[in-house]
């Protein structure tokens, strides 16, 4: 009782003040900061698609560390982290494309141009998908929760290699890279303040998926020992 | 002969509290069991029952989720090498690959199970399962049952101590069924150990010197093979719910 | 007593498996006469795109390996679905050795393969292409390329045999993490078919070996967890 009280305050705390960070973090966007003089109010959008970017290779990351952790000590509990960061970074991911693609339209006027970036974080989304498709489509729970977790450890290790390419691509070949230019200290200020805002979101988001996979798992033992029981 | 270390009063295998479990689903629920050399043990059990996968947890196939196994002195978590090195597995899939011919496929195993004196072993076995005259045809010429027998002789090829067969009366012709006899005899020389899960009560308590049954994952009855038939069937169906 | 598994046992249990595939090849000659046939229709569907003649290097390298790149993951993926077939991935699981030795073996006869397949293709190709004679540095970058695709695509495959929609896995999985090597490949045939050498072409090798050296040594060890049941 006395830990579900405390988890239960934690998570109000994390929550309050993650709504609190974002709060400020639009005031900041829309209100504060001064309009970009070569790129117009569209840039605005600059301050989330960086926090996003920046999320889902943290969310990544996570993927890796609870990969190795799972495959070492089979806790499900580590399972359970991983796919839902992994569904947190797939989200974050498909943003990061959208918001990207908003962005190269309207301040270049072509939908897509392979900047190198964006490029990465395609593939990046690619990666992601087939890590959330073979846990689906595996023939049985246990496996897949192992293969997913072989996709997370391998695909963390060919990002690098991926982003290396790319770059080394498109040096050849430039092409206009979108989101380069100095950054003022309001913009500066305002940038931070959303990478906090949208990381805070990043755990929330990670602590009630985990916990609601948890309780599904829970809700589903109970039902077919209910169902053995007849 | 490729010999290997056996110890005459050790058990051939030996499991405590094992644990299956594939996330919420508990195949094994705490299974305890020991098999002595010289033993031939039958296993009944409905389908579901975990026979098989207690098989496979033995074969070094499936790694338990909790408790102790070890099979021919080896503990499965620490020698699981040594252990394959040491049982023959026969199941209803043969194991052999179709473009091969029967000797090539027995060549192969032999050689990734360090086999002396391949060849003249090779013969030997050929003969024993009465495939001398097929044993350059590819696999996939020769009728079931004659797979079948090659399939024995495959498990064979490194003259394993422990033998581990999941439901093997079904599809066997004569010539498999007499193999398999000599095999069983053999083990009643204290040499050799056999752990066998069986569908059909009669075959399975024919061949066997002792029986256990088992239920939703639990070893639920087992026992010297004492009673005949008809009291085995009373009590399968009083272990199982099903009717043999 | 049974000889211990030292580094001569080990490659002699390697050479065993790749040895067998070999065989059983050699007898069907599924895998090599299929991937051949499929790689050239590639070539020529992908042709029917473009003006023949007016073809940069560039983009004759680009065609070669989709078209490398596609029959590579048919050929990958045939690799365990023959063993897959009366069970015989069980058969090689309860040999007494260690996994790695398993996947290095399946690892090195799909490699094999795919070089042979290669080996046909490339001057096909030269020929088709009108391209100036054949690139010494094509002996590397090849080889390189294919040894990516084969060290990932081998574990992907022991994955993708065991899950639904098994051909429509392999592709989803295989082409987002091989992709450096698909740029790579790409980007340093084009350049040396139109005349560059070594010195422009260092960087890509390097991708190429980068990821060869990653994934050569992670691979042996995750494919324990892969094929246990």
């Amino acid at each position: 009782m006395q830990s579900l009280k405390r988890n239960a305050l934690s998570m109000s705390s994390l929550l309050g003040l993650t709504f609190v960070t974002m709060l400020a973090a639009q005031l900041l966007v829309f209100i504060y900061v001064p309009t970009e003089e070569t790129m117009g109010v569209v840039q605005r959008i600059f301050y989330f698609h960086v926090p996003l970017a920046w999320n889902s290779f943290i969310a990544f990351a996570v993927v890796f560390v609870c990969s190795i952790l799972y495959l070492r000590r089979r806790d499900m509990k580590w399972d359970r982290l991983a796919r839902t960061s992994a569904e947190i970074g797939f989200l974050f991911a498909s943003l990061v494309l959208i918001t990207g693609t908003i962005w190269s339209k309207t301040a270049w006027g072509t939908w897509w141009a392979w900047d190198p970036r964006l490029t990465t974080t395609l593939i990046l989304w690619f990666i992601y998908l087939a890590y959330l498709l073979i846990s689906a489509y595996a023939t049985e729970e246990s496996r897949g929760a192992r293969y997913a977790a072989v996709i997370g450890i391998i695909g963390f290790l060919d990002v690098p290699i991926v982003a290396l390419a790319i770059i080394l691509w498109r040096t050849q070949h430039p092409g206009p890279i979108i989101f380069e230019g100095g950054l003022t200290g309001a913009m500066l200020l305002t940038l931070m303040v959303c990478i906090l805002a949208f990381t805070l979101l990043y755990f929330c988001l990670l602590v009630q998926g985990t916990s609601l996979r948890r309780d599904r798992n829970e809700v589903k033992m109970l039902k077919r020992s209910i169902d053995e029981g007849k | 002969m490729n010999g290997v270390d056996i110890q005459a009063d050790g058990y051939a295998i030996e499991v405590k509290r094992l644990i299956k479990s594939y996330g919420e689903h508990h195949a094994l629920r705490g299974i305890d069991l020991s098999v002595k050399w010289g033993d031939i043990l039958a296993i009944f059990g409905p389908n579901g029952a975990g026979k098989t996968t207690l098989l496979k947890v033995l074969a070094t196939l499936v790694k338990p989720s909790a408790g102790d196994v070890s099979v021919a002195g080896f503990n499965l978590k620490q020698d699981a090498i040594m252990i394959r090195r040491r049982i023959g597995v026969v199941t209803h899939q043969t194991l052999l690959y179709d473009d091969l011919s029967a000797y090539e496929n027995l060549r192969f195993y032999g050689k990734m199970y360090d086999v002396s004196n391949l060849r003249d072993r090779i013969n030997h076995l050929v003969a024993q399962v009465g495939l001398e005259s097929r044993i350059h045809d590819p696999v996939r010429t020769l009728s079931r049952g004659m797979q079948q027998r090659l399939a024995i002789a495959r498990a064979l090829i490194h003259d394993p101590p422990v033998l581990l067969l999941d439901e093997p009366g079904t599809g066997l012709d004569q010539h498999a069924s007499a193999m398999f006899a000599t095999i069983l005899n053999s083990a009643a020389n204290k040499q050799r150990a056999v752990l066998m899960t069986s569908h059909s009560l009669e075959q399975g308590a024919a061949l066997s010197s002792r029986v256990a049954i088992m239920a939703d994952g639990k070893i639920a009855y087992e026992g010297s093979k004492q009673l005949d038939i008809g009291n085995l069937r009373e009590v399968y169906y009083q272990c199982t719910g099903v009717k043999d | 007593m049974y000889r211990s598994e030292g580094l001569k046992g080990s490659a002699d249990k390697i050479l065993t498996i790749v040895w067998k595939d070999i065989k059983s090849e050699i007898r069907t000659k599924e895998i090599a006469t299929s991937l051949v046939a499929f790689a050239l229709l590639v070539i020529i569907v992908v042709s029917f795109a473009l003006e023949p003649g007016e073809n940069t290097s560039t983009i004759a390298a680009g065609i070669l390996w989709v078209a490398f790149t596609f029959a590579g993951v048919l050929g990958l993926s045939r690799s365990f679905v023959l063993e897959k077939d009366k069970g015989c991935l069980q058969g090689l699981m309860l040999c007494p050795v260690d996994r790695s030795l398993l996947y290095l073996g399946k690892m090195l006869s799909i490699l094999v393969f795919m070089l042979v397949v290669e080996a046909i293709i490339v001057p096909v190709f030269i020929v088709l292409f009108n391209q100036h004679g054949f690139p010494p540095q094509l002996l590397v970058i090849v080889p390189l390329a294919t040894i990516g695709f084969a060290a990932v695509g081998t574990l992907f495959s022991a994955m993708a045999v065991n899950t639904r929609a098994r051909d429509v896995m392999m592709p989803l999985l295989f082409l987002p993490i091989a992709a450096p090597v698909i740029i790579a490949a790409i980007k340093s045939t084009g350049l040396v078919l139109s005349g560059e050498s070594w010195g422009a072409i260092a960087s890509w090798l390097g991708v190429m070996a980068a990821f060869d050296v990653i994934f050569l040594a992670v691979s042996p060890l995750v494919f324990e967890f892969v094929i246990e049941e």
